[in-house]
């Protein structure tokens, strides 16, 4: 791997840039490998690097059918938090945080983390409540997250307008100040570059169609639009597809895939110096290294594939924002899109084991997956790896939903995630 | 913005609508009887298919009306609309395409 | 001299209306009818904007959306100033103020110009290979600075004067475009009596017949033929015409959303609304939104003074404006003839430089020379000369292996550039439609529809003048369900264009710098080293070089991007793939989006017949769900506490009276009644006695608490259910999918009745004594009445359901009256109240009151994860019952575990110490981080009745811990609490039934 640093990049651009090699290799498919992931996002390209780099496990394909971080990694707003509710999921996505903080220098790769801090405002007395719950399990979790007094919000964020005109006026808010945002697409390429250069074959265009068995129910290996290929171990990391490449191995899931929009305005000076997340009345934003507001929306009330939603989705996440910081109204939207996201019941995801032996699953990230990318990598490596859970994904199992120890923190707090 | 024929009224803009979800999962008459898998099983495990999907609409802004219908996943073309307790008409016309869905899927 | 490049004649431009307006301070004067764009250029004006990244001089490329360079600022009064607006489609008028963008200090002047000459290293993705060290540097240095560096123009800083209007509408047939394939289309649909929407995004509807000023449609001049057409159309009812519309998203089902600017053009906006937005349902759509002309990618192709040559010809013809007085049109098709020929005839010097050879250009050759115009077949260019204008085109022979040969530069002041035209799918592409390659035209175009559209004219390849007029006619009358067809006769179009990539050229391709996509500085260099890089998906391309991603969306630079891609990687273009064009088209302003829908017209506000009465008695209101419900009612000088206590304390001693309207109320009507409330609830109802009451407990399907509330059996038949104030609707929707669709043949009607009853409750020991003399037909007495009963009678006078209920602990009553009856009753109880010194309260209040005797409240005592064993309600539940909503989820293994988090009351050691709501729960303060949580604080107030701090808890396995000791979190650490049971007031309910 060309080590990626100011000097190389000034060798190179007295050279024209001629020196840069492929960033990942477009390798043809081994007859077998010890461990196949199906999906090249985020979460399934982590999934490859840290089998090799904490595990050592190299004969690794990660099968995409399409172009690595197409999906919901290349569609998210890129928000990355950790100040959640439950033991079980702060523990998660803290340890997804840890590994950003040193993620681009791991990767030798910038991935732009920007510990700018996501402010989540409060609107009423329930949610305060509810802020304030979460401020003081995050304390004792340690995990930063803070109150801050509407004055304090508007300080931390002047665009906010904290006035009594608003139809649910600001009362305050929760901030996270180790949290941020980074460069989605960034990360997939990053992971994808470390992981090929020790060894791990990136495999795009090449659609998984079936899930072969062997006589004991065993999973032995994948059909693909580019052949059979057999493996150990089988890792399905599909997020919107789970369920369609789980129902190749005959397993239903607790999953329904729904369209999430997001939005992003043409690119202005910097204007926003954080994360608003605004639950009660649906938004969030936050501004992109290039100057355009990014902009999230809800998810579309039925299931779909087709990666688009309708517009009184976006329209009434736009309400919402120019409802908080009315001197947006006159900036204009630039592009919207869809991805697809699998929600689970609890709208916690899945990590683990399933009930067919050597095939395992990291899916129901819902709306929040990106955040997750690093730690549900390295988690999902381990369970690989080893063939049971870490302790950090141990509670995530496909079996709490049998005996009812969900993870539900969007029903203990109203809290979209 | 989907437009969904209501059995009742005709067409409507979706948002007088609330989705219900994966239609045709009849509540156990009995869910005392059913295992703490089974009982999972009809709570949250859902078809969620890329295609053709039976699912429950509620005319919630309109009528008040349950109806049930076939909508393809991935284009988002209704197939047909139809009341509560009714069977499908286009059952045999889209089982080709569901077989084949399930045929890939077993491939 | 004013106007130094306006043409003496010509162009749709009123010239008896001159129109002023400022660029960079500086007066520039056009005519009534002129874009800023147009007006600039008519006083030479080129340099207007430096680019994102470089810092490079940057002039108008275009005269239409899909201008990439021409940005400004936009000033139309105080507040009224917002960036990035294209200068090409901002109509020019008295007043307007604009402004370059991306420079500092000036615009001819710009440091940030250093960029260019750092060139070498900034080129496509860079940022991802440095900027990691020292680690601590990225968002404390390096961002902040690429940040101040990034984006274009400043966004607005102040909030907006401005209004803007939403509309939906049905037509049967929508076109879109009023070029000739949209008008044709429109006249065809309009003619059959359809219901017809025209849109169109320019000021002027007639599209390319604006500036065509030689063709001629069915033996006339074309502009005839527009007006005539126009006026057609305007003279039928069923069509709506809306200029200066632009249809930018095609969404599911035929909706397509439209953005109308109202008042931008005019000098002065009076009372209407600055933009409106139309939401269309349309039975079918057509569209005929045109094509966008192709850049040519060659060495220094962004210098100012270079153009599109359509643009050129559109300055010329539509604005009689010269972009330039010698000008060079450098092509590779035939629609550049077109426009040397109008500058030729409209007095300009014209070269014009063709890449193809002499055998494979058309007719237009002979014509062009026919004029006089020079033309040098066989010609690449080789770069451009000039740096804030273009001062020449250095231009070679090529041959057919690619060689150059000598160079020869043409000295002019502006250049025309076309490589060929992209038809504006954008539309269909959105509709899912699927686009089909088409090699002989270089284009994708519409392929299989998903939706009920068309297209017409050029947005599908079609570009002669006669073809279009036919296939918008016919397009037209098809989706008006007829098949009549039209045959036109025009003036030929010249066309035809041999794609290019990039211009051959013989100089070092790492020094030169081609222009893909002109606002986000992406060259073919750095395409081709995104390529180098292993990124072969044009998607991966785009989000690598950011080609694309600017504000024009691509629109002249896709092409030309996939394109290089393909020919780096030796593969069609199909192969590498088309991105998918999203909504919208062009920019969209959030206020057209957002329309009226802000402060109170965000969320409907539900308010109470009451609500009156209780602002002129000075209450202050919260927001609960859509509710404004009463908060708390403070004398003057009073703040929460002081009036809580006040109110807490006057409905112990005396009585209070509260609006509890906001309840939700069910009507449960039928035969089955009874038996539906015995599936719903966990309770048994089907011995409840008639004018009996008995509070509910509602679960959802997977055991956890929805809702509670008390309800009354009015008849066999009837019940009267309440809700929680928030949860009215869902309990509905709960009930009706039930009672539909797992239940159909339970004879049951279930209604909504909270807007029909008001409920006035007075609650204290003195509230008999206060409605006694204001009820009849109802015995008051406590024999009579006894708690949780309900009678009817009337109150004033007024029918009422008269319910003896309590969430004080006091004796009280519910008082349902119809809303139109509550305000007259609620006076009349007041007045009544008054000798026994009845005090209004707010929820604040009731919330405490309620606290005091451990009556929880769903969504503060329970989140959506609590069992009713959880709460302390297990008795609730009907023991015989086989079946209810969420019983065979309370069974599950960790449901029945132990640990779980059950309710009970918390003492602090200081009485004074109000604990936080949320707080979290330990035994073992000292423990390390990260602490066993065993709970949270859900409610906790100051107890004026108790004289000390009151809390309740959910806690793992609570119940067993009372009288123990455990530790809450505070700001500063933690306090000590001791377990109690959570009944802090009247532990024996004597009071309740007095």
């Amino acid at each position: 791997m060309r080590r990626f640093s100011l000097s190389s990049l000034l060798t190179e651009s007295l050279k024209g840039h001629r020196g840069w090699g492929r960033q990942w290799r477009d390798p043809q498919p081994k007859p077998a490998y010890d461990v196949v992931i199906v999906g090249g996002g985020g979460h399934g390209l982590a999934t490859a690097y840290y089998l090799a780099t904490v595990h050592g496990i190299t004969n690794v394909a990660v099968l995409e059918k399409g172009w690595i971080g197409g999906g919901n990694t290349g569609r998210n707003t890129t928000i990355i938090r950790s100040n959640y509710l439950y033991d079980e999921s702060a523990a998660l996505y803290e340890h997804a945080l840890k590994l950003w903080e040193g993620l681009s220098q791991e990767l030798n790769y910038n991935v732009m983390f920007s510990q700018r801090g996501v402010l989540m405002l409060a609107h009423n007395l329930h949610d305060v409540q509810s802020f304030k719950r979460h401020v003081y399990a995050n304390r004792l979790n340690g995990i930063d997250n803070e109150w801050l007094t509407k004055e304090e919000c508007k300080e931390f964020c002047p665009p906010i307008d904290i006035s009594g005109s608003l139809r649910y006026p600001v009362l305050g808010g929760a901030l996270q100040r180790r949290a941020g945002t980074a460069r989605h697409d960034a990360v997939a390429w990053g992971y994808a570059r470390g992981a090929d250069a020790r060894g791990v074959d990136i495999i795009q265009n090449c659609e998984v169609k079936g899930i072969r068995r062997d006589a004991s129910g065993a999973a032995i290996g994948v059909e693909t639009t580019r052949g059979y290929i057999g493996a150990k171990r089988i890792g399905v990391v599909a997020a919107g597809h789970t369920s369609t490449v789980m129902a190749m191995a005959d397993v239903q899931m607790p999953l329904e895939s729904y369209p999430l929009q997001a939005l992003v305005s043409e690119p202005v000076k910097p204007v926003f110096p954080c994360v608003v997340m605004s639950n009660a009345v649906h938004a969030y934003i936050s501004q992109s290294d290039k100057g355009e507001l990014v902009i999230g929306a809800g998810t579309d009330q039925y299931t779909s594939y087709s990666q688009q939603g309708g517009l009184h989705i976006t329209t009434h996440t736009l309400d919402a924002i120019c409802e908080v910081f009315p001197q947006f109204t006159r900036m204009r939207m630039l592009r919207s899109w869809g991805g697809i996201v699998d929600v689970t019941p609890d709208r916690s995801p899945i990590i683990g084991k399933t009930p067919v032996e050597n095939l395992f699953v990291n899916c129901g990230w819902g709306t929040g997956g990106f955040k997750a990318t690093p730690g549900s990598g390295h988690v999902f490596a381990h369970t690989l790896a080893t063939g049971t859970p870490h302790a950090i994904n141990a509670p995530f199992t496909l079996d709490r939903f049998r005996t009812g120890r969900l993870i539900d923190e969007a029903a203990a707090a109203a809290v979209a995630h | 913005m989907l437009l969904i024929a209501c059995p009742y009224c005709g067409n409507r803009p979706e948002t007088e609508f609330r989705c219900g979800g994966q239609a045709h999962i009849a509540r156990p008459t009995d869910p005392g009887a059913l295992s703490d898998e089974q009982w999972a099983q009809h709570l949250f495990v859902r078809s969620n298919p890329r295609g053709v999907h039976a699912e429950r609409w509620n005319h919630v802004h309109g009528c008040g009306r349950w109806f049930n219908a076939r909508r393809d996943t991935v284009s988002d073309r209704f197939i047909e609309t139809y009341k509560m307790g009714e069977t499908p008409k286009s059952q045999d016309s889209n089982s080709t395409l569901s077989t084949s869905t399930q045929a890939e899927a077993r491939a | 001299m004013a106007q130094p490049f306006r043409l003496s004649r010509g162009g749709r431009i009123d010239r008896t209306r001159p129109v002023r307006f400022t660029f960079n301070g500086r007066t520039v004067e056009g005519f009534h009818g002129d874009s800023v764009a147009s007006a600039l250029l008519a006083n030479g004006i080129h340099l207007v904007g430096r680019s994102f990244k470089y810092h490079r001089p940057r002039g108008i490329l275009s005269h239409g959306p899909d201008e990439p360079s021409a940005l400004l600022s936009v000033d139309r009064g105080p507040g009224r100033i917002d960036p990035n607006n294209r200068a090409s489609v901002v109509e020019a008028r008295d007043g307007l103020k604009t402004l370059s963008q991306n420079h500092w200090p000036s615009l001819e002047h710009d440091i940030g110009a250093v960029n260019d000459l750092l060139s070498p290293v900034f080129v496509a993705g860079f940022y991802y290979k440095t900027f990691m060290w020292p680690r601590k540097f990225w968002d404390k240095v390096y961002e902040p600075f690429i940040r101040a560096a990034a984006g274009l123009g400043k966004a607005p800083a102040v909030a907006d004067p401005d209004r803007y209007a939403n509309r939906h509408a049905h037509c049967d047939v929508l076109v879109v475009g009023a070029g000739p394939a949209g008008l044709s289309a429109a006249l065809a649909a309009a003619r059959t009596g359809k219901r017809v929407i025209l849109a169109d995004e320019g000021p002027e509807p007639g599209g390319a017949l604006l500036h065509d000023v030689t063709a001629e449609i069915d033996g006339r001049p074309a502009a005839e033929w527009l007006s005539a057409t126009l006026a057609e159309l305007d003279s039928r009812e069923n069509v709506i015409l809306l200029p200066r519309t632009t249809a930018f998203g095609y969404y599911n089902h035929n909706h397509v959303a439209l953005a109308e600017r109202v008042t931008d053009h005019l000098p002065s906006p009076g009372t209407a609304p600055r933009e409106r937005l139309w939401q269309v349902r349309a039975g079918e759509v057509v569209l005929a939104g045109g094509s966008h002309e192709r850049p040519l990618v060659f060495a220094d192709n962004d210098r100012p003074g270079i153009l599109l040559a359509e643009s050129v010809r559109v300055f010329v013809n539509r604005y009689g404006v010269a972009p330039g007085r010698r000008i060079v049109f450098a092509t590779s098709g035939a629609s550049a003839y077109a426009a040397a020929l109008d500058a030729k005839a409209a007095g300009l010097a014209v070269t014009l430089v063709d890449l193809r050879t002499e055998s494979e250009c058309g007719p237009e050759l002979a014509r062009l020379k026919a004029a006089g115009v020079e033309v040098l077949t066989g010609h690449t260019v080789i770069g451009a000369k000039g740096t804030k204008r273009v001062t020449g085109l250095i231009v070679a022979p090529v041959d057919r292996a690619g060689r150059c040969g000598a160079h020869r530069v043409l000295e002019c002041d502006c250049v025309g550039m076309s490589g060929g035209w992209t038809p504006a799918v954008h539309l269909f592409s959105q509709s899912r439609g699927k686009l089909a390659y088409d090699e002989r035209l270089d284009a994708f175009l519409p392929g299989t529809s998903a939706q009920a559209e068309r297209s017409a004219g050029a947005s599908k390849g079609t570009y002669d003048l006669a073809a279009c007029l036919q296939e918008g006619f016919a397009a037209g009358a098809a989706a008006a369900g007829s098949d009549e067809r039209k045959s036109f006769t025009a003036s030929p179009t010249l066309t035809g264009f041999k794609p290019v990539r990039a211009m051959p050229t013989d100089a070092d391709p790492t020094k030169v710098r081609a222009f893909v996509d002109f606002q986000n500085d992406v060259t073919a260099k750095d395409i081709k080293l995104a390529v180098r890089e292993g990124f072969h998906s044009i998607e991966h391309v785009k989000r690598y070089t950011t080609t694309g991603m600017a504000t024009d969306q691509g629109k002249t630079s896709n092409m030309n991007a996939l394109g290089i891609v393909a020919g780096q990687l030796d593969k069609t273009l199909p192969g590498v793939g088309t991105t998918t064009f999203r909504p919208p088209y062009t920019p969209v302003t959030f206020g057209t989006l957002v329309g009226p829908a802000r402060h109170a017209l965000f969320d409907p506000i539900r308010t109470t017949p009451i609500h009156e009465w209780a602002e002129e008695h000075g209450a202050l209101f919260e927001n609960v769900a859509l509710w404004r419900r009463a908060w708390y009612f403070p004398k003057s000088g009073e703040d929460l506490h002081a009036a809580v206590a006040r109110e807490c304390e006057a409905v112990r001693k005396g009585v209070g009276i509260f609006d509890a309207s906001t309840l939700g109320k069910i009507e449960v009507v039928g035969p089955d009644a009874a038996e539906f409330m015995n599936r719903i609830y966990v309770n048994p109802w089907l011995k409840l006695e008639v004018g009996r009451c008995r509070y509910g407990l509602m679960l959802k399907e997977d055991g956890y608490i929805l809702d509670d509330g008390v309800v009354a059996r009015i008849a066999p038949d009837c019940f009267h259910v309440t809700t929680t104030t928030g949860g009215a609707p869902r309990v509905l929707a709960h009930m009706e999918d039930y009672l539909q669709t797992e239940w159909p043949d339970l004879k049951v009607f279930l209604t909504s009745t909270t807007e029909q009853w008001a409920v006035i409750a007075l609650q204290g020991p003195k509230a008999r004594a206060v409605i006694a003399p204001l009820v009849d037909g109802i015995d008051l007495s406590p024999e009579a009445f006894p708690h949780m009963a309900m009678r009817q009678g009337t109150i004033c006078g007024v029918p009422t359901r008269l319910f003896r209920v309590s969430f004080t602990g006091e004796l009280g009553f519910e008082i349902n009256v119809p809303s139109d009856h509550a305000r007259a009753v609620w006076e009349a109880i007041w007045e009544a109240g008054q000798q026994h010194g009845i005090t209004p309260y707010g929820t604040e209040t009731m919330h405490v009151l309620r606290a005091e005797k451990g009556y929880i409240i769903i969504g503060q005592e329970t989140d959506g994860t609590v069992t009713p064993d959880d709460v302390g309600l297990a008795g609730m539940i009907a023991k015989a019952k086989k079946d209810f909503v969420g019983k065979r989820s309370l069974a599950r293994p960790d449901v029945v575990a132990t640990g779980r988090k059950q309710l009970v009351g918390l003492v602090t050691d200081d009485p004074k110490l109000v604990l936080d709501e949320g707080a979290q729960i330990v035994d073992d303060p000292a423990q390390p981080i990260p602490m066993r949580m065993l709970g949270h604080v859900t409610s906790s107030y100051w107890s004026p009745n108790c004289g000390r701090s009151i809390a309740m808890a959910l806690v793992a396995d609570g119940r067993a811990l009372q009288g123990g000791p455990l530790h809450v979190t505070t700001p500063e650490g933690f306090a000590r609490v001791t377990v109690v049971d959570p009944v802090f007031f009247d532990p024996k309910g004597e009071r309740i039934h007095a």
